[in-house]
């Protein structure tokens, strides 16, 4: 993993992490380039230095509105990464109204929105936790139940990123607007992957991430509809209006910019083709592997992501097995994040203890291709058996699980 | 991801002894699937000689806890029983040459792998020892005993040390104040900033009015343990502990963690006053 020469022989890898984080396009890293060597100017600068790059700067926010499907360009403002506008659209909107005193957001929110949440909770802010079902769906009566005019703010990610399940945005964002609740979404998982139209949406703030389709790191962007009341959280600077002080990234925005064009151009013909590699390796894999299930929502995700619990495995074990055989994937079990219990999306579906250790991630780009599927298909399931049959709650002989043949005085 | 050594690597992707021992007669089992991870070590033992003659591991559990299940039927076979007997968990890990910091339980399973398997072997009744400790963690069922015995051999100094070598308050953190009591204890000075809880005036006066109350409370969430299949009943109550025995499905113990997070949560509304929850009966251990 660590040795780089072992990185450098691409061709055999199999990277389906694409969740985690995307290669660099190409095109992107040579859009970019200039922009770290001769274009150095600081934007704000007058002289023609600062001319050239703020004009870039400009190129790539009209790219981010075509993307999202923004009314106006103005209404994109570029941050640090999505965790950064994450948290710019949730203090703004508490700032702004500071007599609503609530919060709703989902119980499997990606730590952006979940930390910040129990933070403000612990501030004496009252946060709705909106649970979800064991398919991952929200529980769309308590989410009803909490809108009221003394919530400021309702933040929902669109697509999960252990599962790729996707909540209903559109429709909950007309509901937050009755009660004059704003509404943002973290888009992260779906930037790139579905279409976004936010113009007329109801939506009023949507967070995206660069390096989630092929962008660099460090670099994300948050859409704030015209008219929305908003408080800055970085402040010091005139930079994208005084919404956001600090000398730009510009070369990360000028790619992300670009980025974004290559999504628009190609979103359509990859998502479809990217969906039919996805449904072959998960297809694949419950044919071939006896107990295993698929975790999420099947029918209504992203088409790049397949989570697969293996049940009586532990993740972190299949993970380091698929590395060696060059295979990247990820898992919500424990041990992998240095926590000791499954992801908090596992527990929250109530995904059964005997299949949330050994969840599986995959998640693909469009720089995926079959062979990498065929990897997967050819060595997880001799990895799963090879796994079982070191485990007390597998019965090597019947290739079954035991049955209640494990139960220790020490537990 | 983890930077495990070489010989971790070796011990996980090529493990050696992983079967169970035919006609062992001494097994020791650690663990649970719920908590993610448990050992099944097996030995065949000369009643003889004491020598282990044989060992296997079967292991459900991360990289590490099949390597640290693997090195240790190596540096056991050969060995009598009084011998494996001064193997510490370091021992285990200076085999590999090494464990990160968060993985250092995975020695300690394996120790106590082997200390209940000698148990057997010896037929000392493990269970009753085991029950004389109070119960810390709920969510994985770490008594006070295990941490204690962990504390001292390992000289260890904080709360994050305890978590990572026994992963007693690795899951809800509701037990960190108690593991820094016992930590406390085993170093003989306050830590740092220790967390004091007030003492809140109890409401119900009378142990009877007490007990109705708790059943009162035990009756809220039992119809939420029904639909899962399980149940609870009161046992006991002293002071500010009530045991309660969990049946049924609520008894895995990352899954009944949680439940007694929620009985606890309840019964201390309704009496408000602050109480712990302890299960009861050898069933709450598995
Ligand atoms: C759903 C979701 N939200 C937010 C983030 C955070 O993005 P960033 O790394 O740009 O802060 C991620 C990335 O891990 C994500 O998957």
């Amino acid at each position: 993993m660590s040795n780089l020469t072992t990185l450098n022989k691409a061709t055999q890898l199999a990277y389906l992490d694409n969740n985690a984080t995307t290669q660099v396009d190409a095109k992107v890293l040579e859009q970019m380039l200039p922009y770290l060597s001769e274009f150095y100017g600081n934007p704000s600068s007058i002289h023609q230095f600062g001319e050239q790059v703020g004009k870039a700067i400009e190129h790539a926010r009209q790219q981010v509105q075509a993307l999202i499907g923004a009314s106006y360009s103005s209404e994109v403002i570029f941050t640090s990464c999505a965790t950064e506008a994450s948290a710019t659209a949730i203090m703004s909107a508490i700032e702004a109204f500071p007599n609503r005193k609530e919060i709703i957001t989902s119980v499997i929110e990606h730590p952006a929105t979940l930390e910040l949440c129990q933070n403000l909770e612990r501030k004496g802010y009252t946060v709705h936790w909106i649970k979800v079902d064991a398919r991952g769906r929200l529980d769309m009566e308590a989410y009803k139940q909490a809108l009221s005019s003394e919530v400021a703010v309702a933040s929902f990610m669109w697509a999960n990123n252990e599962t790729g399940s996707l909540f209903p945005i559109r429709g909950m964002a007309e509901l937050a607007k009755q009660h004059g609740i704003l509404f943002h979404t973290d888009a992260v998982q779906v930037a790139g992957k579905l279409p976004i139209q936010v113009a007329d949406s109801g939506i009023d703030l949507l967070s995206i991430s660069g390096h989630k389709f092929h962008a660099p790191k460090g670099v994300g962007a948050l859409y704030l509809r015209r008219g929305a009341k908003f408080r800055p959280l970085l402040r010091g600077g005139h930079q994208e209006r005084g919404r956001r002080a600090g000398t730009e990234n510009s070369s990360g925005i000028v790619g992300l910019g670009k980025a974004a064009e290559l999504a628009m151009q190609s979103i359509e013909q990859d998502s479809a083709r990217i969906k039919m590699m996805r449904d072959r390796l998960e297809m694949g894999l419950l044919a071939r592997i006896p107990h295993c299930f698929v975790t999420g929502d099947p029918r209504h995700r992203v088409p790049n992501t397949s989570n697969i619990a293996f049940e009586f495995v532990e993740g972190e074990s299949i993970l380091l097995m698929l590395d060696q055989h060059g295979i990247a994937a990820s898992s919500g079990s424990a041990c992998t994040s240095g926590s000791l219990e499954p992801s908090h999306v596992m527990r929250a579906m109530d995904i059964p203890y005997t299949a949330a250790h050994g969840a599986i991630r995959f998640s693909l780009s469009r720089f995926t291709s079959e062979e990498m599927i065929d990897q997967v298909l050819a060595v997880l399931p001799g990895i799963v058996e090879k796994l079982r049959m070191l485990s007390p709650y597998w019965d090597t002989v019947s290739n079954q699980p035991a049955e209640q043949s494990f139960s220790p005085v020490y537990a | 991801m983890w930077n495990y050594s070489e010989k971790v690597k070796q011990h996980f992707f090529q493990p050696k002894n992983a079967k169970a021992v035919d006609h062992a007669n001494a097994i020791g089992d650690v663990g649970s699937i719920s908590c993610g991870d448990a050992l099944r070590l097996s030995l065949k033992v000369n009643p003889d000689s004491d020598v282990i003659e044989d060992a296997g591991f079967q292991t459900f559990g991360c990289g590490s806890a099949i390597a640290s299940s693997s090195a240790l039927t190596e540096m056991i076979i050969g060995q009598t029983i009084d011998q494996v007997m001064r193997i510490s968990n370091q021992d285990i890990v200076d085999f590999l040459d090494g464990l990160p910091p968060e993985k250092m339980h995975c020695s300690v399973m394996g120790m106590e792998a082997l200390h209940a398997a000698v148990a057997q072997y010896r037929g000392e009744e493990v269970a009753e020892e085991h029950e004389e400790g109070e119960l810390i963690c709920k969510c994985f069922a770490i008594d006070d005993a295990l941490i204690k015995r962990v504390v001292s051999q390992n000289n260890l100094e904080t709360l994050d040390e305890v978590i990572n070598y026994t992963k007693a308050g690795g899951a809800c953190a509701a037990c960190h104040e108690k593991i820094e009591w016992v930590l406390e204890e085993c170093l003989g000075t306050p830590l740092a900033d220790p967390i004091v809880t007030p003492a809140s005036p109890s409401k119900a006066n009378t142990i009877v009015g007490k007990i109705r109350l708790i059943e009162q409370a035990l009756e809220q969430v039992r119809p939420q343990l029904q639909a899962d299949g399980g149940d609870v009943q009161l046992s006991d109550v002293e002071d500010d502990m009530v045991f309660v025995s969990l049946t049924g499905a609520c008894n895995g113990c990352g899954l009944s963690g949680a439940t007694l997070a929620m009985i606890e949560q309840k019964i201390s509304a309704v009496l408000g006053e602050t109480i712990t929850v302890y299960p009861t009966g050898a069933a709450s251990l598995a």
